[in-house]
């Protein structure tokens, strides 16, 4: 159950795994979620899903060796098992034809990205994606997202590849230049903060796919919660992805350093 | 399934009637209720060993002499699943403690958790004719434990006989208490049951929400492992509803569905600061600390193990919590309720040892707001005093806020018990499925059938926060009333 079939390097931290997960490959959507356990006294950490092969039975997840248990999972090679992986957790992206759609990526919220990007694409919107790293080495699937959208925009702090900026100057300057029905987001959550911050702006609708802590990820505890327009909202069972224009981001920030001192032990 | 012989033809046989006249009525009452051996508290609020640590074989034989073997048992009228008392308490007293195990496993899929928390005293021992004389119950509940904690501990545990299978597949949503119950029933009755579990492990509240010091983890393992011994199969990492549908289940062959998904979602009081690092809801915690044991040193999920800790409700959840508190290293651990203890929900057993292992009752205390410090920490609560004015709709006097008696008090962890709602998995994912305003699962009373022929329900999703006892007792009564059906729809 769960083994490994092929695992590749994107980055010297950022690895892609195929996982054998036959029921979750044939009932995920885009925007879906899973929650992955490695070993025994592993914990429950959620990872989206990437993409997925109904033919192999496989899904994709994009993992960056962070912490304790994302430095695990991107140990195990091919033929591993990992312990447990569940889902698909979470509320599919509500895909419709609405015209013109961004999709801003940062990190590796790129990989999850990707299946909206796809979606969205087929279902008949023109796709313009900006994808944004510190530096050239850390885009990743530039090559995919080419192939599922209409136009992809290179961001780099440093400026060793596409433009040199932040993700939200190359949002700027599609919106300049031609009318966005919608924006979705997903990234580190300052970034999402910012790109709403921009978007609000200019009107334009605009979803986050938010990455909180997380543990049981079917709405049993709570550890995920946050504020969106005031109210709370967990993000396992209601979210994802919110309304970016509603969301706390300071709070969810504040939140997601919660266990800070564990984590760096 | 073999027939099960009457209360009457049991209470009839010759071994039953040497028993009774081998003891006057009188004599019986006169013995005095045994007391449970329990841990010191000093020594038991920095560990997480049981503390109750059940009879002595003398002492279950003595405490099984008090029961007068009731022509009309009315004890067992209280028990949600009619677990056959006066039969397995008379083995006790006769000394075949193994065939107590087994009349137990009759009627209850794990008498051995049923035995620890249960709440007794509102019902099989409520019930006892001693009650009725002015005097101390039975210690049913005592007994039962310790009948099915011999089995457990003799190496000998028997295997309830199983009828022939009937080759029809049934599926069961949930493996806690209602979902378990019912799978053992079914398996008696010869049917294919899956459970499908959506954590990584099986067995729902017994294993996240109850801790190791009020039920051991491997008790409810040895429970479970006799229902796979039944040829119940246990699916982790499975969400219905998610991972597969209802219409999955059809195509797979299952011809009737279990569903006992619980009552999962914290209710939180939606006061300013609840978001604040720190606040977390009872599931949260003792999820962390029960199902991920991160308070052991090789887990890699984390805890809090705050030094002020407040545990706001007065519920059996609550005070596992706040005891688990203690365990942790809280010098101050403090019960935070709205009324008085008169009103608390929680049994009085955990409230004792509660108080006993230092937790201090806040009562007549209702949070109003939570501030924090620079780093979004919780640091103080402001609780307001409250008093009880006319009885509400539930019957219990109703608290009101005594006006400007606000007080400000030092936490540094805050674990929100105000109770839970039914988990909306299934209700969203099952289309025509009948719910209520509440969000549960709406079943007739007797046959617990929903609003689609082929689902029954039971437990909390039927019932929203109840007790494992009467889960169960549901899984019981769906089980027959499934069985029932599928024979007529054969016919």
């Amino acid at each position: 159950m769960n083994r490994i079939v092929s695992k590749e390097h994107f980055s010297p931290h950022v690895v892609k795994l195929e996982v054998e997960a036959p029921l979750i490959a044939r009932s995920r959507k885009a925007g879906h979620f899973v929650i992955v356990r490695v070993g025994e006294q592993g914990e429950r950490i959620p990872l989206t899903i990437a993409s997925a092969d109904t033919s192999r039975g496989t899904i994709t997840l994009v993992v960056q060796a962070v912490g304790r248990s994302s430095k695990k999972l991107c140990a195990l090679d091919e033929g591993d098992a990992v312990t447990d992986v569940v889902g698909p957790l979470g509320q599919a992206t509500h895909i419709e034809r609405v015209g013109t759609v961004v999709c801003a990526g940062g990190g590796v919220g790129v990989a999850p990205l990707l299946p909206i990007v796809e979606a969205f694409h087929k279902a008949g919107n023109r796709v313009i994606v900006v994808l944004a790293a510190r530096t050239k080495d850390l885009i990743i699937l530039e090559d995919r997202m080419r192939a599922c959208s209409d136009e992809v925009i290179i961001m780099t702090d440093d400026g060793s590849y596409g433009t040199k900026g932040l993700v939200t100057q190359g949002v700027e300057s599609v919106i300049q230049r031609e009318s966005v029905n919608l924006c979705v987001t997903i990234g580190p959550a300052v970034m999402m903060k910012f790109v709403a911050a921009l978007t609000k702006k200019y009107e334009i609708p605009t979803v986050a796919s938010l990455n909180t802590i997380m543990v049981d990820g079917t709405g049993m505890c709570g550890a995920c919660r946050v504020t969106v327009g005031g109210r709370t909202k967990f993000v396992c069972v209601d979210g994802p992805e919110f309304d970016a224009h509603q969301v706390d981001f300071d709070e969810m920030m504040m939140r997601l350093r919660s266990y800070k001192e564990e984590e760096q032990k | 399934m073999e027939t099960i012989p009457t209360v009457a033809e049991r209470r009839a046989e010759s071994w039953r009637e040497e028993l009774r006249q081998g003891m006057k009525a009188k004599e019986r009452t006169a013995i005095h209720r045994v007391e449970m051996n329990e841990l010191d508290p000093d020594y038991r609020s920095h560990n997480n060993e049981e503390v109750n640590q059940g009879l002595t074989e003398e002492q279950a034989l003595r405490e099984a002499q008090r029961c007068l073997d009731c022509v009309t048992p009315t004890c067992m009228e209280g028990c949600p699943v009619s677990i056959q008392i006066p039969s397995f308490i008379k083995n006790i007293e006769r000394g075949n403690f193994l065939e107590a195990a087994r009349v137990l496993k009759e009627t209850s899929a794990l008498p051995a958790v049923c035995g620890r928390v249960c709440p007794q005293e509102k019902q099989c021992e409520s019930r006892c004719v001693h009650v009725k004389m002015k005097k101390a119950p039975v210690a049913i509940g005592y007994l039962e434990r310790f009948a099915a904690d011999y089995e457990r501990e003799s190496g000998q545990i028997a295997v309830p006989e199983c009828a022939p299978s009937k080759g029809i597949k049934i599926a069961v949503v949930g493996s806690g208490p209602a979902g378990l119950s019912f799978a053992g029933d079914m398996a008696k009755r010869g049917y294919d049951v899956t459970v499908f579990e959506a954590l990584h492990e099986i067995g729902g509240v017994l294993k996240y929400g109850i801790p190791e010091f009020r039920l051991p983890n491997r008790i409810v393992e040895v429970e479970i492992d006799g229902l796979r011994k039944m040829g119940v199969q246990f699916i982790t990492n499975c969400i219905v509803g998610k991972t597969i549908s209802y219409d999955d289940l059809h195509a797979d062959g299952f011809r009737g569905i279990f569903v006992a998904s619980g009552a999962g979602l914290p209710n939180f009081m939606n006061i300013p600061g609840e978001n604040l690092i720190g606040v977390m809801s009872s599931n949260e915690y003792l999820t962390r600390v029960n199902l991920m044991h991160a308070a052991s040193t090789d887990a890699d999920t984390p805890v809090f193990k705050g030094k002020h800790v407040a545990v706001i409700g007065g519920g059996n959840t609550a005070m596992d919590s706040v005891r688990t508190a203690r365990r942790l290293g809280a010098a101050r651990a403090m019960i935070v309720y709205r009324r008085s203890e008169e009103e608390m929900p929680a049994r009085i057993e955990e409230v004792k040892h509660a108080k006993e292992e230092g937790v201090e009752f806040l009562t007549l205390h209702n949070p109003i707001e939570y501030l924090g410090d620079e780093n979004g920490r919780v640091k103080h609560m402001r609780l307001q005093r409250m008093e009880l004015g006319e009885p509400d709709a539930s019957g219990r006097r109703r608290p009101v806020p005594v006006e400007g008696a606000v007080e400000t008090i030092d936490v540094d962890e805050v674990i929100v018990s105000v109770g839970v709602s039914p988990n909306p998995l299934i209700p969203q994912a099952f289309a025509g499925l009948e719910i209520s305003k509440r969000g549960t699962i709406i079943v007739g009373e007797a046959d617990m059938r929903s609003s689609l022929a082929d689902v029954y329900a039971g437990g909390d999703i039927v019932r929203g926060g109840a007790t494992v006892i009467l889960a169960m007792g549901d899984g019981r009564r769906a089980a027959a009333a499934m069985d029932e059906a599928l024979q007529e729809h054969k016919s």
